[in-house]
């Protein structure tokens, strides 16, 4: 028999049982669906979270202080005040794989408009700052080099202080806004960022020049924290390195002697949030597959069945002239279209869910062509392989034997 | 006169368990183009093994066997296969239809086998054949809304369609009543009037009687072989039945 004969034979054997061939397609179809929509939400998942740190900054490096030891004694890092302006003018003058620093200095406090306030941070930086932040300003100016240097009570802020003290949407450029008593002069408004992955709101901040904060606010030398950029996402480890000998340096400690400092990039930081995104996908991918295989083993069974139930029509076809190969063929395609029907059915159903999932979780889900492609061949496998010894069974009956079959 | 079936000291052995039966102990027979045979015996008397052995779902222990010229004895299973689909046309019992498939599909099913047929002509020989066993207004139907009788002349329809050397009938009469089993054998009669060879096995004697040599089986030996004399013909003896009540 002929290829486009045997196709027919096997559609119009599953048309004859409407009922059982959807319901044994049903297996493949959500075992199909849910690869693609796990692999769709994993892949959305890890995209939302990549976004996120991406709007941290631009290949961004910090130096944070680190435990210390301090005459015999532990100190925990908070304490710590290593840090300092010279550690980040260092940094900028030495290291060749970092274009950026900025040193980083905050503090809590009020924030007064007239009769408004509002409970925010403050942050000191350069006029590097936003650049490294990936901070953008949409309205007014950043804060320039001579500001920066020269402790000017100048500020920018970011939307929710901004509609916070001002209103909604109102442009506060040229207002003076008063932080711990002391008047700053708003000289931009920060563009939106929205939530961070942990759920802060990354527009409650005001961005002052560092000596301001620190003079004026704090009343301290040393800071918090260096802010930097690499010159690229490769460069991140080569500037990390860098930026380690010149603070051991600065630092003067003994070969022996541990960092008292500790130095974090954004590539780390990226790398350990999605790895734990991949697990989830690998895991979500896994249990979605042991359904497609349940779906397989479904296939199996009622293949099985149906040889059974039909030993007199396989022994009618192989008295009237059919040869093993065609029984063989025969069922093997019968199994082959109900996989591949039903995957081809899951493929628009996975689409159909990640589509709802996208709708109710406002990720970036996109469906992988490549997991439709892997969900397709998978079910023609599928087809192949639990059809196989059920096909074989009936190609392998006696023609005698079968014809007598009760 | 070209002997289509050509058999010589035929033997068959099954194996069941250590158990050896013997079901055929060496049988010849020949059988001429045009013949009707009715193959006879009890049960275990070797005619099945026969019937299969003549329509090559079997093949012999020893023994020779040229169908239409062809030693067919010795060969594969796939070309037994192309034997059967060319050259014999089978007629069982149970009909054995393909359910929720149409009478003209199942007509067409032999053919489907036959790579060199294309579709055109598939359906135009399988309404022909229908036709010559009187269902030409019944092409469309299902096998559940036909009757017996109209069935079992589907399942002829099927053994004609590929134009077979011989019709190998098993009991095919035997699941019907008296006045539908001689409207089948009126059918046989008439395509072996038209020149059709079939073989026929029966153990009823009435119907045995309606073709032109009979032969007997018993332990695995042909016992008896004997031309009809006196031959019956089908479409009077329904005539001489009683009339059923509508």
């Amino acid at each position: 028999m002929n290829l486009g004969n045997l196709i027919k034979v096997a559609i119009n054997a599953l048309k004859r049982n409407k009922m059982r061939s959807f319901l044994t397609m049903l297996g493949i179809i959500i075992g199909v669906a849910s690869v693609i929509t796990m692999l769709a939400i994993g892949q959305g998942s890890r995209k939302s979270i990549q976004d996120q740190i991406a709007s941290m900054g631009s290949n961004m490096l910090f130096v944070m202080p680190g435990n210390m030891r301090m005459g015999g004694v532990q100190q925990g890092s908070s304490v710590s005040q290593r840090l300092t302006v010279k550690d980040a003018d260092a940094i900028a003058a030495e290291c060749d794989a970092v274009i950026a620093v900025s040193p980083e200095v905050r503090s809590s406090g009020q924030a007064v408009y007239g009769n408004s306030n509002w409970p925010t941070t403050i942050y000191g930086g350069s006029d590097k700052y936003l650049e490294i932040r990936s901070w953008k300003v949409v309205s007014g100016r950043n804060i320039t080099d001579s500001e920066a240097n020269g402790s000017a009570k100048v500020c920018l802020v970011g939307r929710t202080v901004a509609d916070e003290l001002f209103g909604e949407g109102v442009d506060p450029t040229g207002e003076t806004v008063r932080f711990r008593n002391i008047p700053f002069k708003i000289i931009g408004v920060l563009g939106e960022k929205g939530q961070n992955s942990f759920g802060q709101d990354q527009d409650d901040v005001i961005i002052a020049p560092y000596t301001t904060v620190q003079k004026r606010i704090l009343a301290q030398t040393h800071i918090q924290s260096i802010q930097m950029s690499a010159r690229s996402a490769e460069e991140s480890a080569l500037a990390q390195s860098q930026v380690e000998e010149v603070l051991r340096r600065t630092h003067k400690l003994r070969e022996e002697e541990n960092n008292d400092f500790e130095i974090r990039s954004q590539e780390e930081l990226s790398t350990t949030m999605t790895s734990v995104t991949e697990i989830l996908t690998i895991l979500l991918g896994a249990i979605a597959g042991i359904s497609l295989l349940v779906g397989g083993i479904g296939i199996m069974n009622i293949m099985y069945v149906s040889v059974t139930e039909r030993t007199r029509e396989i022994g009618l076809r192989m008295s009237i002239g059919g040869r093993s190969v065609d029984i063989l063929l025969q069922f093997l395609i019968e199994s082959i279209l109900l996989s591949v029907f039903g995957g081809l059915i899951g493929i628009l159903l996975g689409f159909g869910a990640s589509a709802i999932v996208e709708a109710l979780t406002s990720w970036p889900i996109s469906v992988m062509w490549g997991s439709v492609i892997l969900a397709f061949a998978v079910c023609t496998m599928i087809g192949v392989f639990f059809g196989w010894y059920p096909a074989r069974r009936a190609s392998s009956l006696d023609p005698i034997d079968a014809l007598r079959f009760e | 006169m070209k002997a289509i079936i050509d058999i010589k000291a035929l033997k068959k052995d099954y194996h069941v368990g250590e158990v050896t039966v013997h079901a055929l102990r060496g049988a010849d027979l020949k059988i001429y183009k045009g013949e009707f045979v009715a193959i006879m015996g009890a049960s275990g008397s070797g005619k099945s093994t026969m019937l299969n052995i003549i329509g090559c779902l079997d093949r012999p222990t020893e023994g020779t066997y040229l169908l239409d010229g062809v030693d067919v004895a010795r060969i594969s299973r796939n070309e037994s296969a192309m034997i059967r689909n060319l050259k014999i046309g089978f007629v069982f019992q149970s009909y054995n239809l393909l359910s929720r498939t149409s009478a003209l599909e199942n007509v067409e099913l032999p053919l489907m086998y036959n790579p060199s047929i294309k579709a055109k002509e598939r359906r135009e020989r399988a309404i022909a054949s229908l036709e010559a066993v009187g269902l030409a207004d019944r092409m469309g139907h299902m096998p559940n809304q036909l009757s017996g009788g109209q069935q079992q002349r589907v399942a002829i329809a099927r053994s004609l369609v590929n134009d077979p050397v011989v019709i190998l009938a098993d009991e095919a009469t035997g699941n019907l009543d008296t006045r539908t089993s001689y409207e089948i054998m009126s059918l046989f009669q008439e395509l072996n009037r038209k020149g059709k060879t079939i073989v026929f096995v029966t153990h009823e004697p009435d119907i045995a009687r309606c073709m032109t040599r009979s032969v007997v089986f018993r332990d695995g030996h042909i016992i008896k072989e004997e031309e009809i004399i006196s031959r019956l013909y089908a479409a009077e003896m329904i005539k001489a039945l009683p009339v059923e009540a509508e």
